[in-house]
């Protein structure tokens, strides 16, 4: 249990420069993940990154648990922004079965996927305002997070960890209430953020610590698999959204915020405009719901969604679908699919390949923040050392999707 | 020329011949080449005029014990974004002597995923710069994703097989 | 007087009762661990060490909605020398054990330890090769806060549960024999 978690090379005591462990606990880095520096003075020279300290095996538990029983598993991927993850499975698995959803459903889930993130984007820009010691905006945009989590809450139960619909649908259609929030949440977090932009976006202090602090070009980018938007802010516009449409986001009308040289301040930028965007399309969806049967609130598929009650009480079949479905022996059709959907962080792709069985034989997790951390010593090479905390809190490295 | 899936099966046999095999399934078309041509099919993919697939948008491993010589799968998925056109090619490999070229000349953003392939399949992926344990713990000394491993710890003492479903007394 | 002074009219604030003791003119007199538990109790300063989501659960009862800071613990110390109360809050993996348990070793006494959330206290529901099946396995803890995650009520119910139990500690637990025998049986001397 003693082991040594700085591996100094042989001729560390001889060398001009520093080694610094930024460890894996560090109240500056959002995550457990270790990078140890090379810093000549204040700047640094290079440095190795170690991560896995919260390695919980996803990959593996999938394999041994029925397709449902995968969804409280994958909210805990990118925890700020779950429900993306949750439905980006339901369609991976929809898509394999042959399930196709209403248009309702696909307007709700539009709803829930762009709350979540503006909750994502929320937390990553108010901790890039802590970062510079900006603390102000961080505690006044938080109390908006409870007002997304107060949504959630009316319609799965849970605040963080969601769990949120079905195969096919959701568990239960929105409440009034839901509604009532959502419309307060759209009238009040516009002036919110308004206040939010206006302290920081033209701040000088702000623009001097974040312009030129870890940039990122976009051949670097695209070499380093990285997407979302930390590519946007790069100079690509790539969004899943609107490469490969899922869940009819091809019925809305949205722009895709691109930056110009990629450092924190392009990031912050985009990731702003970002959430505007998103507002703009739930606004869109709440338009498109409007001529829409209010009573659909999932797709006809009694073999993955649960039969109501009543009819599980009085029909042979409910009652068998019922015992099917949450015993998990419902048996899914053999084959192989990877799905992506656009999360907060950028493309979170499922690979899922099916035996016939219960479980899946093999699902592995295309996890953007995994992928893009890479490129972190290659853009703090050469900068200072607030430079790189700045860098490493903008990318928005979460430490439940690093490691899984 | 487009780049649709059936002038994609075109160039690749004209290129590889009968050595690449093709499947489509939802929407997305694979390509399985035996493991001594993967890095070439890379390579062509990557800087041919009508490829264009310069994005590798993952990278896993895959375990089928009952595959007899060629047990481990290595599964790339490649999007070109300007045509936007996504392809997955697959690899297989015998467990004996689970070599594969590593991609990361042709795709940086392969290093790390190559390192998780390796930590959960010891998938050894020649000329790899840096390949060593990524997410366990570097005393690890077996691959845990194989398929004769289980989910729990081996050294578990509190629980036993029975608790957790398999075998034991009942 | 040139203008009425005012003094704080506010009632509506829950002063702590006095513990038991004899009054007189000018003076209080009771039992010392009463008083050290009273002025311990109502400023623990935590040292969170977040890891997954049991942490963002953390941030929002530390936030102004279901603020922590009301309790006494104002100071959000991130140094495990300045801090008496460890909240761990998320999973803790096989290979960060060793981390937490230097954190805990770095900490001076008296110190409690917090268990928020199910990955902390037992593993949760990750019951894996690679995750530490409880925190307890390492360190000594005081308090378990079950959840997945908990709910921010429910972390502020586990500190005022740990509140209670730091005012009725004996100042001579740190040197008992049992408490000596607790940390040898973790190996931390």
């Amino acid at each position: 249990m003693e082991r040594n978690h700085i591996q100094l090379s042989e001729e560390s005591l001889a060398k001009q420069s520093t080694t610094l462990n930024l460890g894996p606990t560090h109240p500056a880095t959002h995550g457990v993940f270790q990078n140890i520096l090379e810093v000549d003075g204040e700047r640094v020279l290079s440095t190795e990154p170690t991560i896995g300290y919260i390695h919980r095996a996803f990959e593996k538990i999938a394999e041994r648990r029925p397709y449902y029983q995968i969804t409280p598993l994958t909210d805990r991927l990118n925890y700020c922004s779950a429900p993306i993850n949750n439905i980006g499975w339901h369609l991976t698995v929809e898509k394999l079965v042959g399930i196709s959803v209403p248009k309702r459903v696909d307007y709700l889930r539009v709803i829930i996927m762009e709350l979540a993130r503006i909750a994502d984007h929320i937390v990553c820009n108010s901790v890039i305002g802590v970062d510079t010691g900006a603390l102000t905006g961080f505690t006044y945009v938080f109390q908006y997070r409870e007002k997304i989590y107060e949504i959630y809450e009316e319609i799965c139960g849970s605040r963080l960890t969601t769990n949120i619909g079905r195969f096919g649908g959701f568990e239960r259609n929105f409440t009034d209430v839901a509604w009532d929030k959502i419309d307060a949440f759209l009238r009040e977090f516009p002036k919110a953020w308004k206040e939010f932009e206006d302290l920081l976006n033209r701040n000088r202090i702000f623009m001097e610590r974040c312009q030129g602090a870890g940039p990122l070009t976009p051949e670097m980018a695209l070499a380093y698999s990285v997407t979302g938007p930390n590519l946007r802010a790069a100079g690509v516009d790539f969004d899943v959204r609107v490469a490969t449409p899922y869940s009819s986001y091809e019925d809305f009308d949205f722009k895709i915020p691109v930056g110009s040289t990629g450092d924190v301040y392009d990031r912050f930028m985009v990731r702003n405009m970002e959430i505007w965007e998103s507002l703009g399309i739930i606004q869109q969806a709440l338009e498109k719901l409007k001529d829409l049967d209010p009573s659909v609130f999932h797709a006809d598929v009694p073999e993955f969604y649960l039969p109501e009650k009543k009819d599980v009480y009085t029909k042979m079949e409910a009652l068998i679908y019922h015992f099917k479905i949450i015993m998990g022996e419902t048996e899914i059709l053999p084959g192989e699919i990877y799905h992506a959907v656009e999360g907060a962080n950028g493309e979170v792709g499922y690979y899922l390949i099916s035996d016939g069985g219960r479980t899946p034989y093999r699902l592995h997790f295309r996890r953007p923040c995994f992928i893009y951390y890479q490129m972190y010593p290659e853009i703090i090479k050469g900068g200072l050392l607030s430079d790189a905390i700045l860098a490493l809190s903008s990318i928005n490295v979460i430490a439940g999707e690093l490691d899984a | 020329m487009s780049l649709t899936y059936e002038n994609l099966r075109q160039v690749l046999s004209d290129k590889f011949g009968d050595s690449a095999v093709y499947e489509e399934s939802f929407g997305m078309l694979s390509v399985t080449v035996p493991s001594a041509q993967i890095l070439k099919l890379l390579q062509f993919l990557y800087e041919n005029e009508g490829m264009g697939f310069r994005f590798l948008s993952d990278l896993s491993g895959v375990h089928y014990p009952e595959r007899q010589g060629e047990e481990f799968c290595v599964v790339y998925h490649l999007h070109n974004l300007v045509e936007n056109v996504r392809l997955r090619v697959k690899t297989f490999v015998p467990a004996e002597k689970p070599d594969v070229f590593t991609a990361t000349k042709v795709f940086p953003g392969a290093n790390w995923m190559e390192r998780e392939t390796y930590d959960f399949f010891g998938i050894n992926f020649v000329g790899h710069p840096d390949l060593r344990r990524i997410l366990n713990a570097d005393e690890m000394d077996y691959f845990p994703m194989r398929k004769e491993y289980t989910l729990e710890d081996p050294q578990r003492t509190d629980k036993d097989d029975e608790m957790f479903g398999r075998g034991g007394s009942v | 007087m040139p203008r009425p002074v005012q003094y704080n009219a506010n009632d509506k604030v829950k002063l702590v009762d006095l513990p038991e003791g004899y009054a007189g003119e000018g003076f209080y007199a009771t039992s010392f661990d009463k008083v050290v538990g009273l002025a311990r109790k109502n400023s623990l300063w935590p040292l969170p060490f977040a890891t997954s989501c049991c942490g963002i659960e953390f941030m929002a009862t530390m936030g102004a909605n279901y603020d922590l800071a009301r309790f006494g613990s104002e100071r959000m110390g991130f140094t495990p020398r300045q801090c008496d109360m460890l909240l761990v809050a998320g999973t803790i993996s096989k290979k960060l054990a060793p981390v937490l348990r230097q954190v805990y070793i770095q900490m001076a006494e008296p110190r409690w330890v917090v268990a928020i959330g199910a990955c902390a206290s037992s593993g949760g529901i990750f019951d894996s090769y690679s995750v530490l099946q409880g925190i307890d396995q390492v360190i000594p803890v005081d308090v378990y806060v079950p959840g997945c995650p908990p709910r921010p009520e429910g972390i502020l119910d586990g500190i005022l549960k740990l509140q209670e139990l730091v005012g009725n500690e004996s100042l001579r637990r740190r040197n008992s024999e049992q408490y000596k025998a607790l940390m040898q049986s973790y190996g931390i001397q």
